[in-house]
């Protein structure tokens, strides 16, 4: 983890309630991808933990959702912002069990940080495949982006309005795969968990105080141990979840 | 050339900087980012007999000028941290450091500060009957002159070291609080925990936290924080460290100006991890502005004249 200032490069819509923000700046302290970085916006009190979707050496690139507050107010910032901000905080996906052929199924807003993560495994000479879920077509975002990284990129929307009608684990059980990567809401873990062939990571969400394992605030048991989301986390493996302990 | 030092019980801290228990786990996570051995010391994560997951998440919830918790004092038990966090804590801090202890009991606080009492890295015992976050036990000892007086003596009878009492400032009468505190003992108090606070979700119409309410803390106590230590700095003989809000170098002299010997800073740490380390560099530029020559002058300075 390291503070840093990071400048607002780009600051978009891709949906009406989703926007791609990117950062410039020092951003090595992020090591893998399913890292998140801590944004400290004007006016708020708590940073806002958003997950890493890509990175380079000079910049990161975010999206988010506008759903509260401290995202609207990050939906305003213009190009040349600094913004305080922690990064390389989480432990990410781990890529050395993916295997072959891993399946990476990301949920609304849950897909960003399966881009870079998608962009490793290939890196690796592995052949990664992608299942995007959206509730409908307008919601739909980066189903481009994964497709111009030339791998299989199935899209599940539950009004059907785009792809397989219904969800990510329709298309899910059909496919065969390695492993599995997954970032999105609790509902879709639970299917997934139902429809899972092999192992897999898990990506879970949390309300966090600070976002680098201090305060205890992000805490969930695993049978591993007690764990924190912010610090341990964000990313869970399939044996290690309790899912009774995930309202 | 004027002096940061200040002592608390005999002990003499370089300075008065103790990041606040909760905030700053073992110090682990700090230590990776900078060397905290330039900090006064500081108090653990709140401990007790046995390991405690604590409360159901969502735990936190923002506020305009601070936050609440709800953590419920999860911590891996005394003689994990015995065997494992201190010995760590070697490593990475090497000076002695505050043990914060909680309890359910009156034996539970006595079993886990005569444990802790032994411990060389202890300097001193801070003694949490103000936690709001847990039931049975926790808040309910700091509420009564009678049970906090109970506490420490019963902490009092089993150890050695100083014994600090942390206080809550979700009482009428903080004052009776921390002299019963005084009579039955103490060395000092501390003060003031989290103030019990709430809020609720307009999307969801229901509490932010699982556990409905939790404690509030950030830069929005601090007025409170500087009252009561004020009014208990009056009332008792013994040091008190002053906390609730600090969020700078500014309000560490304030804090002391009210009656605070040292001053620890909590929630701050968790926005900006390297605020005690600025706080620390930061102090004597402020204190010459302010023509202060050593800290320990101005200890209860508001109360003279």
């Amino acid at each position: 983890m390291k503070q840093t200032i990071l400048t607002v490069t780009e600051n978009k819509h891709l949906t009406p309630d989703v926007c791609r923000m990117t950062l410039a700046g020092d951003v090595s302290a992020i090591t893998a991808p399913g890292q998140f970085i801590n944004l400290k916006i004007d006016g708020f009190t708590l940073r806002r933990p958003i997950s890493v979707c890509d990175y380079d050496d000079k910049s990161v690139t975010i999206l988010y959702k506008i759903v509260g507050h401290g995202t609207e107010a990050m939906e305003t910032l213009v190009i040349g912002t600094e913004i305080d901000t922690l990064i390389g905080l989480g432990n990410g996906y781990d890529t050395a069990k993916s295997g072959d052929a891993p399946l990476l199924i990301g949920g609304g807003v849950g897909v960003p940080p399966l881009y870079n993560l998608c962009k490793k495994l290939l890196a690796e000479g592995k052949r990664p495949s992608v299942i995007l879920g959206f509730n409908k077509k307008s919601e739909i975002f980066y189903a481009d982006e994964f497709r111009a990284l030339g791998v299989p990129t199935y899209i599940a929307t539950a009004d059907g309005s785009e792809g397989t009608k219904g969800f990510v684990t329709d298309v899910m059980k059909d496919l065969d795969y390695t492993y599995f990567y997954t970032c999105g809401p609790m509902p879709m873990f639970r299917a997934i968990e139902k429809t899972a062939k092999t192992s897999g990571q898990y990506s879970f969400e949390e309300r966090m105080g600070c976002g680098f394992g201090a305060c205890m605030g992000c805490s969930c048991k695993t049978y591993y141990g007690n764990k924190r989301i912010c610090k341990d986390g964000p990313v869970l493996e399939r044996e290690e979840i309790i899912w009774e302990a995930h309202a | 050339m004027g002096s940061t030092r200040v002592t608390l019980s005999g002990w003499e801290l370089n300075n008065p900087i103790i990041p606040a228990s909760g905030t700053f786990g073992f110090g682990k996570e700090f230590a990776e980012l900078y060397d905290i051995n330039c900090l006064g010391t500081f108090s653990f994560k709140g401990t007790t007999r046995d390991e405690r997951f604590g409360n159901p998440t969502p735990r936190i919830a923002e506020c305009p000028a601070g936050m609440i918790n709800s953590v419920g004092l999860q911590n891996p038990g005394v003689d994990h941290v015995i065997a494992h966090e201190l010995p760590e804590m070697k490593e990475y801090f090497h000076k002695k450091v505050i043990a914060n202890v909680s309890g359910f009991s009156i034996e539970d606080y006595a079993y886990t500060c005569e444990k802790l009492d032994k411990e060389e890295q202890v300097g001193i015992l801070e003694v949490n009957v103000s936690c709001p976050n847990v039931h049975h036990g926790g808040m309910s000892f700091g509420t009564s002159p009678a049970s906090a007086a109970e506490v420490t003596r019963a902490v009092k009878a089993v150890t050695t070291k100083p014994v600090y009492i942390k206080l809550s400032p979700n009482v009428t009468d903080i004052v009776s609080i921390a002299k019963a505190c005084e009579d039955a003992g103490a060395d000092g108090i501390s003060l003031i925990n989290t103030m019990m606070g709430m809020r609720i979700d307009l999307k969801t119409k229901k509490p932010v936290i699982a556990n409905k309410m939790g404690g509030y803390s950030g830069k929005g106590i601090f007025p409170v924080a500087v009252r009561m230590v004020y009014q208990v700095y009056e009332a008792v003989n013994i040091p008190i460290i002053g906390m609730g809000g600090v969020c700078n170098a500014e309000d560490v002299i304030e804090l002391m100006l009210a009656g605070a010997s040292a001053v620890q800073v909590g929630a701050a740490n968790l926005i900006d991890p390297y605020v005690c380390r600025d706080i620390v560099a930061d102090l004597p530029r402020v204190m010459e502005k302010y023509h202060i020559v050593n800290l320990t002058d101005i200890i209860g300075g508001a109360h003279h004249g």
